[in-house]
């Protein structure tokens, strides 16, 4: 029933490439003036500016440096909580609400919080980013362990595994592709966190960038940080829902 | 049923413990104490001025909603109608749905000023995604012999649509609606944190700028207990329509 992928791509690339050009017309045009956006192929040039002049690159290395640690810490704590909790259902029952509204509360209005516990740099913009990615983690785990067909645990039981040996050698292989699904989420939503904080208050960042250009009228420079930011989280994000994809059809989905 | 009420209520007794104990080891600067946050909710639900706050973060709230529903409904099944349509949207949507959108909102900012309508934008441009996915996925994933039987009973374009489409689709549709309306409030809330000079999200910058501590975790209490009851409330209309269809 599928039609054939070529087409599909092509209608696709077309699609949006009209996207940007319908775009870059109405700003050259000045249907939509220089102060609210620039042309889209000006963005781009600003983007490799920035890349290839590296005046920002404390800033990007900053920010990079800083999501990499957060997400570490919200996919390790993530994964430690939600095993904590699958394996007391009561708790889990209790707790389950709390974790579904979490993400309605912008969690970054306690990074000021942070900033007096751990002072302007570093430190605060980690554990603002880890807290906000380790709750999706820890949802995505629990359902990833939910979904561990008991044939396999049957199996686990015949072979008289011990706790861990189940563990290590059946749950996390089993659970693997909601769990990546849940780093896939952890590292959305930390870059979200400290993106937030670079642009509330930082020493330095692509947040900071982008609030500062936003601020002086510097439109070169907010878009082009914006584009490059944007595409790094794209790529991230498609490596992992491309992985995702392969572990859901070599385990997943019987 | 009462063993779980139990369950939930010491979970909460728990909670308010370690919330205590948190406080006195890193002091009253960094984290105020339950009993002091929740009488100042108190005070801020007995104010005027919170309610005036709430009244605009709450229009701007329910203008989002409309849109990024109605208009998503309608882009999702324009695009869920073709199978072709769908399979070339689906990665774009996608791909937006996934960026972190509070790095947009310059640009929002930029086109709006400080709004309403600013308020409004920033809320759908987080909402209609997931609307727009899931209309999109349940139009396509309807089952083929659904759609055999609409055909054996020679059923009028419309018929099909109201009497087999529509009620098969509803509730993975209504899911979706769910989960936007919950970013919908993520998203007004932020536009008020960095875009505005109203509403419940501005009364929090506020707190946040003259480090009222106090006052930041009340506000974030309250928004945290609106948010668990509309998420609550949806979950549950949501578990009755899976019930009948």
């Amino acid at each position: 029933m599928s039609y054939r992928p070529t087409s599909v791509a092509i209608v696709r690339m077309l699609v949006v490439a009209g996207a940007f050009v319908t775009l870059e017309i109405l700003c050259r045009t000045s249907v939509i003036n220089r102060i609210t956006m620039i042309p889209p192929t000006e963005m781009v040039s600003a983007l490799l500016q920035i890349v290839l002049s590296g005046k920002f690159n404390a800033d990007i290395a900053f920010t990079i440096v800083n999501t990499a640690a957060a997400i570490a810490l919200s996919v390790a704590g993530g994964f430690l909580v939600g095993a904590v909790l699958h394996a007391f259902p009561r708790f889990r029952q209790a707790a389950e609400p709390l974790l579904a509204a979490y993400y309605a509360v912008p969690v970054f209005v306690f990074y000021p919080l942070l900033i007096v516990a751990f002072g302007v740099g570093r430190a605060a913009l980690i554990v603002m980013g880890a807290l906000v990615g380790v709750v999706a983690m820890i949802v995505n785990t629990l359902s990833g362990l939910d979904r561990v067909s008991s044939v396999l645990m049957k199996t686990a039981d015949v072979l008289r595994m011990n706790r861990f040996r189940k563990l290590i050698l059946i749950r996390l292989p089993a659970a693997g592709p909601y769990l990546i699904t849940g780093i896939k989420l952890a590292v959305a939503y930390s870059v979200i966190g400290i993106v937030a904080g670079e642009f509330i208050l930082a020493t330095a960042g692509m947040g900071k960038r982008i609030a500062f250009g936003y601020q002086d009228f510097d439109n070169r420079t907010m878009y082009g940080m914006l584009l490059l930011l944007l595409l790094l989280v794209m790529a991230i994000n498609g490596a992992l829902a491309l992985w995702e994809k392969r572990l859901h059809s070599r385990f997943g989905q019987q | 049923m009462s063993a779980r009420r139990f369950d939930v209520l010491l979970l909460f007794a728990a909670l308010l413990i370690v919330w205590h104990i948190v406080h006195v080891v890193v002091g009253p600067d960094v984290i105020p104490s339950p009993l002091n946050t929740i009488s100042r909710a108190v005070v801020l639900l007995q104010s005027e001025d919170f309610w005036k706050d709430a009244a605009n973060t709450g229009k701007a709230f329910g203008l989002a909603c409309a849109i990024a529903i109605i208009a998503g409904g309608i882009i999702g099944s324009f695009l869920g109608f073709s199978r072709f349509a769908a399979e070339v949207a689906n990665p774009i949507v996608g791909t937006i749905y996934s960026i972190p959108k509070i790095t947009l909102y310059p640009i929002i900012l930029l086109a709006f000023g400080l709004s309403l309508s600013a308020k409004v934008a920033f809320g759908v441009i987080h909402g209609i995604f997931p609307v727009i996915i899931s209309t999109m996925s349940a139009l396509t994933n309807v089952a083929a012999i659904h759609r055999r039987t609409s055909r054996v009973l020679r059923m009028s374009r419309t018929a099909t649509i109201t009497a087999i489409l529509v009620p098969a689709a509803l509730p993975e549709i209504f899911s979706g609606i769910r989960i936007g309306v919950a970013v919908t409030l993520l998203g007004t809330l932020l536009a008020e944190l960095f875009a505005s000079s109203s509403g419940v999200g501005f009364a929090l910058i506020r707190a946040m700028e003259i480090h009222d501590v106090v006052d930041i975790f009340a506000h974030a209490l309250l928004i945290f207990i609106f948010a668990a009851a509309i998420n609550g409330s949806l979950h549950y209309i949501e578990r009755k329509i899976y019930r009948h269809g």
